[in-house]
């Protein structure tokens, strides 16, 4: 990638500098060049279409990780207001990799946390570039229990490629962190909807993963383990990520018809990174949506309904069974 | 009705010798060498000691029936949703021949068996992972079987006692739905954890990743056996991605125990009576013990 580009966006980009060459000419020189000009939009519009519905599913996890792409604190900026962030898991620290607190969503209070990716390297040092520790689950779950206390919807924005592998965090136990989240995260009694806004690597997105309805942007993905480290591990070559990204089936539109994802959040034509305010709007008006329906479930059959849909999902066969079998 | 779910064909299960995988076997004669201290020893007083080193204490791997011969009250085991099949939901590449060689190699359809049994007296849910088996790795039907395992507890009013050996995490081949089943086990475990029900969970050699990080973290009580890896991620990530050197003993029971994660570490030759003294502490009335 340079300068922001992905290699198989140049072909557009030359031909976007072509029209705009070509603008600059008829301004400066007066000259007609309407129709050159129509004819090479035409052919433009043709190769973004070209380009951006055909993304192959490594191509999708490179854009989910463009460094322009809008990060949780921007994305509630954007949607919500009256934003107060919370601070600290009130045992060891506060885990700068995931920020949350309470804001409100066109007037009604909420609850909304995330992991943090840095804006640049300096933040991206100090937030450890979005990898939490195990504080950083525990912070979320505090936050959420107390939107279960007040009775206040949470919206997790997740964009994380997994929870952070160090010494430090196993030392405070990073298994037992996320599968804490994860069962309180199951039974709390406020409607919660998840959204994958970028990355969404194994047990560290699934931890504040939990919802009612979960929503994944067009060009996020969604996964068991990161494509690299997949490929690492089967083939022992990590620069066969992309036949990883492929097989592992993480795009949002794989993810729809295996269950685990309940619908898709379009973004603006070549990803969010393009139009901040349009994905921050089509990112809005999904949840004014989704938070409009659960809201309408009574408390009571809300957590039967959540724990009901995750109770579906897995695939097997039913085979018969010959008892002497093996014994 | 929904009982009669679990009642289907009860088979009782016979151990067989030769199931026991142990995969640091080298030898093929009468003596096997320990890994850890290099000691030669009598194949026979092995399977005597508990497939544990005499001289160093070492707990070498133990499948699922020999597992099962160890803590289990003989002729007790009535195993459950043996009809459980895998499949290869994503077509991922290599996935069923790898299926097929497990099977092969350990006599098991999946990485992990469940039943109803007793230990010392005290019937439960146990359920025994078999790190043989894709590195006893959670897919669509291990996360059945451990979330039927709960269900039915919940249904029998029983303990669960599970051991797990799941060094390979969520399985990849699986996908989304390996991950899924995190979710899924976990919200069965508590389930029955609010159903007022003990569940103890065993942690023996290795239980990482998306196991650990789900239902095997979440026991009311947390065993493992001596020396046994247990942690989120592995040790290699760990070095990878920090650069650092390892402390000595990372990721052992013994570091899980000095930090606080788990309550206790037993010996294998004493897991039977451990396990049975604390079901039956749990136990609805005590019985005297004779």
């Amino acid at each position: 990638m340079r300068n922001g580009l992905f290699e198989w966006e140049k072909p557009l980009y030359e031909l976007e500098l072509r029209i705009a060459e070509l603008q600059k000419f008829t301004t400066e020189e007066d000259m007609d060049l309407s129709r050159e000009i129509a004819t090479l939009e035409k052919k433009a519009d043709y190769l973004r279409r070209e380009i951006y519905q055909n993304l192959s599913a490594w191509q999708q996890v490179l854009l989910a990780r463009h460094p322009k792409r809008p990060t949780t604190l921007e994305y509630i900026e954007m949607i919500f207001d009256d934003f107060i962030e919370l601070h600290g898991d009130r045992c060891y620290r506060d885990d700068p990799a995931i920020v949350g607190g309470v804001a409100t969503f066109e007037g009604i209070p909420v609850t909304v946390i995330g992991p943090q990716k840095g804006r640049d390297t300096k933040e991206n040092i100090r937030r450890n570039f979005g990898l939490p520790h195990p504080e950083g689950y525990r912070k979320a779950l505090r936050l959420m229990e107390q939107a279960d206390k007040f009775s206040r919807p949470i919206v997790s924005l997740i964009d994380v490629v997994g929870a952070y592998p160090g010494i430090e965090a196993e030392e405070r136990g990073q298994g037992n962190a996320i599968a804490e989240c994860i069962r309180q995260m199951s039974f709390l009694r406020v409607p919660i909807v998840c959204v994958i806004t970028g990355e969404g690597g194994s047990g560290g997105a699934l931890a504040i993963g939990i919802g009612d309805h979960i929503l994944m942007l067009e060009h996020a993905w969604y996964s068991v383990i990161s494509p690299e480290m997949c490929a690492q591990i089967l083939w022992k070559d990590s620069t066969r990520a992309s036949d990883a990204a492929e097989a592992l089936k993480l795009t949002a539109e794989d993810l729809i018809g295996l269950g685990a994802i309940d619908a898709i959040v379009p973004e603006p034509l070549g990803g969010a990174h393009k139009n901040h305010q349009e994905a921050g709007a089509n990112l809005k008006a999904a949840l004014r949506e989704n938070l409009g329906a659960l809201l309408k479930i009574p408390e009571d059959s809300l957590v039967e309904k959540r724990l009901a849909r995750f109770r579906r999902l897995g695939q097997w066969r039913e085979k018969a069974v010959v008892v002497s079998e093996h014994r | 009705m929904f009982k009669d779910l679990f009642r289907t064909k009860p088979k009782y299960v016979t151990v067989r010798p030769q199931a026991v995988s142990i995969k640091q076997d080298t030898s093929a004669g009468l003596w096997q060498k320990c890994p850890q201290c290099m000691n030669l020893i009598y194949k026979k007083g092995l399977e005597k000691n508990y497939y544990v080193c005499e001289k160093c204490g070492f707990h070498f791997r133990i499948g699922v029936w020999e597992r099962l011969r160890q803590v289990a009250d003989e002729g007790s085991f009535e195993e459950l949703h043996t009809h459980l099949a895998s499949e290869n939901p994503l077509d991922f590449p290599g996935y069923s021949d790898k299926l097929a060689q497990a099977q092969e190699k350990t006599g098991l359809d999946e990485a992990l068996i469940i039943g109803q049994a007793a230990i010392q007296g005290n019937p439960c849910m146990l359920a025994i992972a078999d790190f043989d088996f894709m590195a006893g790795s959670m897919g669509s039907v291990v996360g059945e079987r451990v979330t039927r395992t709960f269900e039915a507890a919940i249904e029998e009013d029983l303990p669960v006692v599970i051991f797990s050996a799941g060094g390979g995490g969520a399985r990849m081949q699986e996908g989304i739905l390996s991950l899924m089943q995190m979710a899924k086990t976990s919200q069965a475990v508590e389930r029955h954890n609010r159903a007022g029900l003990l569940y103890l969970s065993v942690l023996t050699n290795p239980t990482l990743g998306g196991v650990y990080a789900s239902f095997a973290s979440l026991g009311d009580i947390l065993i493992a056996e001596p020396g046994a890896l247990v942690g989120f991620a592995g040790p290699r990530i760990v070095e990878e991605t920090t650069r650092q050197k390892l402390p000595n003993g990372f990721q052992t029971a013994e570091f899980a125990m000095e930090h606080g994660m788990i309550d206790k570490i037993v010996q294998r030759k004493d897991l039977r009576h451990t396990l049975g003294r604390i079901l039956s502490l749990h136990g609805k009335g005590l019985v005297p013990s004779a």
